[in-house]
């Protein structure tokens, strides 16, 4: 392998923060970058990952190089929606791979609250297809709501189900300094919250947030005089579907995470049950029971038997979302990336704390963008 | 041929030009339209100027039956700008009998202990106040 994750960061995901998007940026990489002990003036190119929607700042990436540093170095932008920063990885693999540049810094943010909740609702109703879709009112949990309808129907998943993610969310969250809600949700708690698009309730959702990430990938020459413990990029896969709702065949999975699963399994030369911990997109709980099946952790259609039996817990089959996930940590979408990718590193470098995962070697990040539009699968071992 | 015309369709319009605006003409009719591609016979729902398949323009207007059959659906009781008063509302994916899927809503006048995926539908045009013109899934 010839590509490595040498430093990860990330900031408290929170809501009013009390920081601009570049005093968010700055914390993140400053705690990847003293860790390993590299000056920003090492760094060969870097890459800013967010959904522009949110930001009041037009060209993030020239405001963030600067203010970290990372001038005259080409800087990029890089958005996938929700999973921006794990594109920014795979661009940053390729510029590393291609031996453009040796090493490159992935930082991805959002400050969600930047606007006004006003300004936000709008927002909404502007992600699905403008033309055909958005006229009927549609949004986020909408989206993902009839996916879920349409397990339920087909297999029988219950919303028993659907909340006992949550319910292992909420467990683990407390372990979680820098996650938003910090808390411990019970199965009836979750049945009983408001409906927001049914069949998913208030804690079948996660929550939008500020925050900021960072990953530092570098060459293997370069990354072995960085760090004793690199973690290397063992495979990075990629795929889109279409952004309407019609364009769909497949309402019971999401073929974007099934084709970039194959190509990083094939790139890795690894099975789904090499995995030995992972980080999913639970944007919804109907999600991460999906990303269940669609990474081959169960077969289709078992995805809420797997949570049911708790073999997604510390211990079980396959300990899937150990930080929490999305549902608690908060989703500041071009951040949302590089949080996973930074607990799967901790994961592989033993560094996870009470959370750690025995002597896990190999970890995946699943990142999704919108409703099942972009999948990114990275995988990583040590 | 460019018209604006395509500001009528849907409670919020989000796009004025396209070139399908006859779409809406035929809406007003009462017809629901599809576009066949001449050169591959695809057909398209919602309808397209351009076929991909063969980078061909050259496209007919096809009018559906209307008769659909419900692949999935939601009901949302949170809505984004310019829907907030319609809540609750439910959004439904369902399957034209021409192969096409069609997304809309479901007709006020259904009970949500009514919906069951798999029920027939019929997808029919639908006046709105200030003009503007939809189409949403009745019940048969």
């Amino acid at each position: 392998m010839s590509v490595a994750i040498v430093g990860v960061g990330q900031t408290a995901f929170s809501r009013n923060c009390g920081m601009s998007i570049r005093e968010l940026c700055f914390e993140a990489f400053k705690e990847a970058l003293i860790d390993i002990n590299l000056s920003p003036k090492e760094i060969d190119a870097s890459i800013i990952c967010s959904a522009p929607e949110y930001d009041k700042q037009r060209s993030p990436a020239g405001l963030i190089s600067e203010y970290l540093g990372l001038n005259p170095m080409p800087t990029f932008y890089a958005e996938s929606i929700c999973s921006s920063s794990t594109t920014g990885v795979k661009v940053a693999y390729s510029f590393i791979k291609s031996g453009l540049h040796d090493i490159v810094a992935v930082i991805g943010f959002q400050k969600m609250s930047e606007i006004s909740s006003a300004e936000v609702q709008e927002r909404m109703g502007r992600g699905a297809d403008v033309q055909w879709e958005s006229p009927f009112g549609t949004m986020m949990p909408a989206g993902y709501a009839m996916y879920a309808r349409a397990h339920m129907q087909k297999y029988g998943t219950t919303e028993e189900q659907l909340a006992k993610v949550k319910v292992k969310s909420g467990k683990y969250s407390l372990l979680n300094p820098l996650a938003m809600y910090r808390r411990a949700v019970t199965l009836e708690e979750c049945l009983k919250a408001r409906v927001i698009a049914s069949p998913l309730k208030m804690f079948d959702c996660c929550a939008n947030a500020d925050g900021a990430s960072c990953v530092i990938m570098a060459s293997k020459e370069k990354a072995k005089k960085i760090t004793d413990i690199p973690v290397w990029v063992a495979g990075v896969g990629a795929a889109s579907d279409t952004l309407s709702t019609t364009g769909r065949t497949n309402l019971t999975g999401l073929d974007c995470a099934v084709n970039a699963g194959k190509q990083a399994y094939k790139m890795a030369r690894i099975e789904a049950k090499d995995v030995d911990v992972a980080e999913v997109h639970d944007c919804f709980t109907i999600a991460e029971i999906m990303a269940y099946e669609n990474l081959g952790f169960c077969k289709p259609g078992e995805g809420g038997k797997l949570i049911e039996e708790s073999q997604t817990y510390i211990g079980g089959k396959i300990p899937v979302n150990v930080d929490g996930g999305l549902l608690s940590k908060g989703h500041p979408i071009g951040a949302t990336g590089g949080s996973q990718i930074r607990t799967i590193v901790a994961q592989l470098q033993g560094r996870a704390g009470k959370t750690q995962v025995g002597d896990a070697e190999v970890g995946l990040v699943h990142n999704i963008g919108g409703i099942g539009l972009y999948g990114n699968v990275v995988i990583l071992r040590r | 041929m460019i018209s604006l015309s395509f500001g009528k369709f849907g409670k919020k319009s989000y796009i004025s030009e396209t070139r399908v605006a006859d779409f809406v003409k035929y809406l007003e009719e009462g017809k629901i339209m599809a576009t066949r591609c001449n050169k591959c016979g695809k057909l398209y729902f919602p309808p397209r100027a351009d076929c991909p398949d063969d980078l061909s323009t050259d496209m007919t207007w096809q009018e559906l039956s209307g008769k659909c059959k419900l692949l999935t659906y939601t009901t949302a009781h949170f809505a984004p700008t310019g829907f907030e008063d319609d809540v609750p509302y439910t959004i439904a994916l369902a399957r034209c009998e021409e192969g096409t899927a069609v997304y809309a809503l479901l007709s006020k006048d259904i009970n949500e202990n009514e919906i069951h995926i798999g029920m027939d539908l019929q997808l029919r045009p639908l006046q709105l106040p200030n003009g503007k013109i939809t189409y949403e899934l009745r019940k048969v």
